[in-house]
């Protein structure tokens, strides 16, 4: 008797982890878990979990909550696996939960330095597995690996100094037998890079820079020594294609954000998605969107690999199809109002209407400072054929100002503030995802912070502002649930089974929510 | 030459080569001041529609500490912004000038704070809507510590023309503005046919929150409303211009200014 029923807590518990990259690659097989950061190597952050649905998601309910003792942001995007969920913590911590209660199983507490630099908050947005170790970056700029069972450090290594301004927000991703990681610091004129992490060892594999130096490709575009400190951060998590083992990963700002004189040029790679070998590190090809950006328009979103194409919704306020193998671009379309570009030639090259740059007296330009979009996802249903994106309506005075390179501080050129007397709002917009016709637009009061979640249910989950959860009917557009979380959300949801039951799980406020339908 | 930063404007690019010559002959802080602070805070620190700035103490930061943090980070759910643009050394500058600025007297009020008093209760009638001390109305803003927030020439041009100061909480970052604060003027008709105008007190996407000239508080989901429609630029307040005398808006601006919520 005792003997079976410790069989069967062990197969209700099954044991640590051993994530391979065959179960990564093929995350669709294992729907009821959440393996990477997107839910898929592709970006699609789409469940095909369907037992929530149009019909019944009316009676969603909360099922249990975890709050965090820290009162930075709460960006985490879970991960779910073999009966755990593992999340990060701000400003750069980690947990494990019991899937089934909410419980806590280990948690990390990091230690950290009281001089950190950062632009925009001490914050993180999810974890990494491979193996049986799961991944955290750190706003400190380490990279560790911890074990997942236990949450002890396992490897700790420094990606950068900190103390140049260097921070890591993003959530690293794993892939084969490494992890590669991103870097904050646009504001501080960092040289952006992306790295590549043995996973066993957390010997560094590669570094892309995404500023070539002198004698590289692209050195030309940056007038004199700017491109020293000319960011291109790359602090929102890419894609991967396993296929041609190749890592997508978009770029953020040139340095000076605001202040385009003294960096003459396009300023390659800066506000790019950059397509990079997975053994090398090595450019296979990029699309720079925004070309000697003074905007602040970042292209640190998650691209969405969708048969041979790339789509991307741009912090600019275009919508992008590019061809996956070779980054042509295909079309570019306005899904925010934008006021800043006249047309959006067949090479992706935009025209630029006057008087848009950053001034003295300041520029009013759409998209404003926060872009159409941010940094949290996007979302497609191989079901609806539909990109899915959290859209922000808001403009912004442009500065332009005094510059110089000091180490370790701001260096944006410039400021920026809202436009009197007009409120921004927002919206949940459904794109064709080969040419990026909307199809339908869920208004929403504020900017929204938060990103989407579509499931074969048909629903496709987001978050506002003012704290609702809610669920939106993926054909239509038509809100069918709602839950007011109490706190502003700045994070994605992801979707998973526990004891066969499909949640829906989403970080709002302080605390994290996992909603499922009652018994 | 003119060394002010307006000028360089004229320059365009040539911001960057501000001559060591004419950084000595305006104090840094005083430039700086100039650039990011005076457009709220009035080109003297006299206050506008931010804090008067000569005021020997400043509600949100009693040290030099505190006032670099707010500087820094601004204060969330105001108009005061954040400054990522000024360096360490910007910031500390801009203090010693705001320093400088409080050694100097503020000029006398023109009116009678005690008559102007008499008129706020009585022919003024704003408590009706506004509440000072604990007391009034809550359709219009809290006017307690008004007069450390807003100057006498502000105070008086929102008396005689209310619509000119309707506040602007619109924030590029307002990431915090959980409620509104800028009393929008509502008017809400439900599927039933009621209809409502008011003040609105918060909104989401599918809810409102309106409160009516008589301080009733209505809540809507937005499914309920057959119209919503809202009046941006609008005021309740009536104007005072041919209400009051020029003399009795001095009194009551001088009231107003006097109500520093303590300070």
């Amino acid at each position: 008797m005792i003997r079976a029923a410790c069989l069967a807590a062990l197969l209700a518990l099954p044991l640590a982890a051993q994530v391979t990259y065959e179960r990564l690659r093929s995350a669709a097989s294992e729907p009821h878990h959440w393996l990477t950061y997107s839910g898929n190597y592709l970006g699609h952050r789409y469940s095909p979990l369907d037992q929530i649905n149009a019909g019944n998601v009316a009676r969603l309910k909360v099922a249990w909550m975890y709050q965090v003792n820290d009162l930075n942001k709460f960006e985490t995007s879970p991960l779910v696996v073999d009966g755990v969920m593992y999340i990060s913590e701000p400003p750069s911590n980690a947990a494990a939960l019991d899937l089934r209660t909410g419980r806590p199983i280990w948690r990390y507490r990091r230690t950290l330095p009281p001089d950190i630099r950062q632009c925009c908050g001490l914050v993180n947005r999810g974890l990494a597995i491979l193996g049986d170790l799961v991944f955290l970056g750190t706003v400190d700029a380490h990279l560790l690996a911890l074990d997942a069972k236990t949450g002890r450090v396992r490897w700790d290594v420094t990606v950068a100094d900190y103390q140049t301004g260097h921070t890591i927000t993003v959530a690293p991703l794993a892939f084969r037998d490494k992890v590669a990681i991103g870097i904050a610091g646009g504001e501080f004129g960092i040289r952006g890079f992306v790295d590549a992490y043995d996973a066993k060892t957390g010997r560094r594999a590669w570094r892309f820079w995404t500023v070539p130096g002198p004698g590289e490709p692209g050195n030309d575009t940056w007038g004199g020594d700017s491109w020293k400190y000319g960011a291109a951060a790359t602090w929102v998590t890419g894609s991967y294609d396993p296929g041609q083992n190749l890592l997508l990963w978009g770029t953020g700002n040139p340095g000076p954000d605001y202040q385009g004189a003294v960096r003459p040029g396009d300023n390659l790679y800066a506000n790019s998605l950059v397509a990079l070998d997975g053994d090398t590190g090595k450019l296979r090809w990029h699309f720079q969107f925004t070309p000697h950006d003074t905007h602040d328009w970042d292209a640190n979103q998650v691209p969405v690999l969708v048969d041979d194409l790339v789509a991307t919704a741009n912090r600019n306020g275009f919508y992008y199809v590019l061809d996956r193998q070779t980054g042509k671009f295909l079309r570019a379309v306005a899904y925010t109002k934008q006021t800043w570009a006249k047309s959006i030639d067949d090479r992706g090259r935009p025209t630029l209407l006057p008087n848009s740059a950053p001034s003295v007296e300041g520029t009013p330009v759409y998209p404003g400072l926060h872009g159409g979009t941010n940094w949290f996802s996007p979302s497609y249903s191989p079901q609806t054929k539909l990109f899915y994106v959290a859209a922000r309506e808001e403009g912004t005075l442009f500065y332009a100002g005094d510059v110089q390179y000091t180490a370790g501080a701001l260096y944006t050129g410039g400021s920026f503030k809202g436009i009197p007397g007009i409120e921004p709002s927002g919206s949940i917009q459904a794109l064709e995802v080969e040419t990026g016709q909307r199809r339908w637009g869920f208004p929403l009061q504020s900017p929204p912070w938060a990103g989407l979640l579509a499931t074969a249910g048909g629903l496709v989950f987001g978050a506002a502002s003012e704290g609702y959860v809610f669920a939106l009917d993926a054909s239509t557009g038509k809100p069918l649930w709602r839950f007011q979380t109490g706190g502003p959300v700045f994070a994605n949801a992801i979707s998973y089974l526990s004891d066969g039951k499909q949640h829906v799980a989403i970080a709002a406020g302080h605390s994290l929510l996992s909603f499922a339908l009652p018994d | 030459m003119h060394c002010s930063f307006l000028s360089w404007s004229r320059l365009g690019a040539v911001l960057l080569l501000a001559t060591a010559n004419c950084l000595a002959q305006s104090p840094p802080g005083q430039r700086l001041y100039s650039a990011n602070c005076a457009p709220c805070h009035g080109p003297t620190g006299a206050g506008g529609k931010a804090p008067d700035l000569t005021a020997p103490r400043y509600r949100h930061a009693p040290n030099d500490q505190a006032l670099f943090g707010i500087i820094r980070f601004g204060i969330p759910n105001s108009g005061m912004p954040l400054t990522r643009h000024l360096t360490d050394q910007d910031i500390h500058a801009v203090i010693a000038y705001l320093r400088t600025l409080q050694e100097t007297s503020p000029p006398p009020a023109r009116g009678n704070a005690l008559a102007g008093r008499q008129l706020y209760r009585t022919k003024g009638n704003c408590s009706q809507c506004h509440t000072l001390q604990g007391t009034g109305g809550a359709t219009g803003p809290d006017l307690t510590d008004i007069g450390a927030r807003r100057s006498p020439a502000y105070l008086r041009e929102s008396l005689v023309n209310p619509e000119a100061a309707v506040p602007e909480n619109f924030m590029v970052y307002r990431l915090f503005s959980l409620i509104p604060d800028n009393f929008l003027q509502v008017r809400a008709v439900t599927k039933d046919g009621r209809r409502i105008t008011g003040t609105r007190v918060n909104e989401d996407p599918f809810s409102i929150q309106i409160r009516d000239s008589s301080d009733r508080l209505h809540s809507f989901w937005k499914d309920d409303l057959a119209e919503l429609h809202k009046d941006r630029g609008k005021s309740p307040m009536p104007s005072y211009r041919v209400l009051l005398s020029e003399e009795e808006l001095d009194d009551l601006v001088a009231y107003l200014v006097s109500q520093r919520g303590g300070l």
